[in-house]
């Protein structure tokens, strides 16, 4: 990694892990994995994926070849460095840029490293970072996480719509007495954001089916009861919700 | 499909991804989500070796039968090469009740929480016959920088979701359970090593050499724009352009909609687009 003059060298590791349940499409009747396969649109015949060739659309109805040559060539150089082209203020990148982040582990001398962590920490900058990883173009904020440098894979700038660029709904001015009694029910549902809180039990549920079904039970089915309609007026609902809190806590 | 993820669905019609309900207190507010994140996508198309656009199927691994939708399930993988199939009604049975609902029950400090956690972002568009709940919620979070936190389910996966407040809009962004992210001693990264403050110093100088704003020319993605060069260069010579059926499938991304003017649609009124991206930054990498 190279941050003006200063070079550290530094290892990448993923800081997210996918966790979700993965299926395989299979074949009803032999239960056997499906696979994809590419055909002619006009003579049906498959088509190897080495045979493939890409084509760029220009208009409805005209495409322009191009060939692995000429792809190969728009390619990043490949490089083991990490550039830092700038430093920013901690909140100028919104974190809707954010897409992936890994952490930056120090490779070999880690003096150099903490250095940088704890220097970014202490000025409240991230630095804009660009690199090559996997024959692709990267940029990306540099930041210090926990006494440690995270390097978060950024997306591009027309990606991101911008909230100014949207009208937001309108209508009659809203009533001080209905700004009150909202400000009071989300004060009233205020608490610490604790992650650890939130696990994904849908997941835990769709394992719990899988192990029912391999050892040969019939899993419950539970139909769920729509819930009963509530009042449309939202003076009313603020209201009840509130009077309803009071009730809870009165009851301590 | 139970696999997709929020992101892989309806993207490029310009549908919503879901609509549902957002509940605080008994108060309900009806919404849609349409994505944040712009898919530059026109994508590349696949032609065979005579120039001939091709298309994907689906085949048995075994018999190389060829097999449409209704010959196809969802299997989990318990070993090797053994699957337990899993239909779509017992994964419907086990979806509770809040699929529909984002309840948010707890509202915590905007800027709580930490940036890892973020994502994706959607915006919510008010669809019940009265926006007034949604503007009361949106301009009450804002000004109190709050974030309203719920879970709920879609599409057989479970979201954990923000919901914030900026110029009178509501998003919803999707946020990463706590075991999705891996903490500094899994990988097994050394403890944080103490340094000279002289070392810090000259890092720190380094930091306020190169402070400057944020510009948005730096995050471009300049494999596209080589790309689109490419394209034009070849349009120019009149070179490898081939005729391709009008019907002919995109790779990815079939429509390509203004999602910026459906959004100002949907939010109940038009207005001209403060952004403009050329059109040659649309486009997808292969």
């Amino acid at each position: 990694m190279h941050a003006g003059t200063q070079a550290v060298p530094v290892k990448l590791y993923s800081a997210v892990q996918d966790r979700s349940v993965h299926f395989r499409l299979l074949h009803k009747t032999d239960k056997s994995p499906v696979r994809q396969q590419l055909v002619s649109s006009e003579s049906g015949e498959t088509v190897e994926y080495a045979e493939v060739r890409k084509a760029y659309p220009l208009d409805p109805g005209r495409l322009v070849v191009l060939e692995k040559e000429e792809l190969e060539k728009l390619q990043p150089k490949e490089s083991r460095d990490i550039e830092v082209t700038r430093f920013v203020d901690i909140g100028e990148i919104d974190h809707r840029w954010y897409e992936r982040s890994y952490y930056l582990g120090p490779d070999g001398d880690s003096k150099g490293y903490f250095a940088v962590a704890a220097a970014l920490e202490k000025k409240g900058k991230e630095g804009i970072a660009r690199w090559v990883m996997r024959d692709k173009e990267y940029v990306g904020s540099l930041r210090a996480e926990q006494g440690y440098l995270m390097l978060i894979v950024l997306r591009h700038a027309d990606e991101i719509i911008s909230t100014s660029a949207l009208k937001a709904p309108s209508g009659r001015v809203l009533q001080k007495k209905e700004l009150d009694m909202a400000e009071q029910l989300i004060q009233a549902l205020h608490g610490e954001f604790d992650p650890t809180q939130f696990r994904d039990e849908y997941r835990d549920r769709v394992m719990d089916l899988v192990r029912t079904k391999a050892a040969g039970r019939k899993p419950k089915v539970v139909k769920f009861r729509p819930r009963a309609k509530e009042t449309d007026d939202v003076t009313d609902a603020l209201a009840a919700s509130l009077a309803g809190m009071k009730r809870k806590a009165s009851r301590g | 499909m139970a696999d997709e993820e929020l992101e892989d669905n309806g993207q490029a019609s310009g549908r919503p991804f879901w609509t549902g309900t957002i509940t605080f207190g008994l108060v309900t507010i009806p919404v849609a989500i349409h994505s944040a994140i712009q898919s530059r996508g026109v994508g590349m198309r696949m032609l065979g070796p005579d120039e001939v656009p091709v298309q994907r199927r689906y085949v048995c691994s075994k018999d190389d039968e060829v097999l449409e939708a209704d010959d196809i399930v969802r299997g989990y993988e318990i070993e090797k090469g053994k699957f337990v199939v899993i239909t779509d009604d017992e994964l419907e049975a086990i979806e509770p009740r809040k699929s529909r609902e984002i309840d948010l029950k707890l509202f915590v400090d905007a800027d709580a929480i930490e940036p890892i956690y973020f994502e994706r972002a959607y915006f919510l568009v008010p669809t019940g016959g009265t926006n007034k709940a949604y503007r009361l919620l949106a301009e009450v979070m804002e000004k109190k920088k709050q974030a309203g936190i719920a879970t709920f389910v879609m599409r057989a996966k479970e979201y954990l979701v923000a919901i914030l407040a900026e110029q009178g809009i509501l998003r919803a962004e999707t946020l990463r359970f706590a075991d999705e992210i891996r903490q500094p001693d899994e990988i097994g990264l050394p403890k944080v090593a103490k340094t000279t403050p002289a070392a810090v110093k000259k890092v720190e100088t380094q930091i306020a050499k190169n402070a400057k704003k944020l510009s948005v020319r730096e995050m471009t993605d300049d494999y596209a724009q080589r790309l689109e060069k490419l394209v034009t260069a070849k349009q120019k010579k009149k070179k490898d352009i081939v005729r391709a059926p009008e019907e002919s499938k995109p790779e990815e991304g079939a429509e390509v909609v203004d999602l910026m003017a459906m959004l100002n649609k949907s939010l109940g009124g038009v207005r001209p687009a403060a952004r403009k991206a050329p059109a040659a930054k649309k486009r997808k990498r292969a």
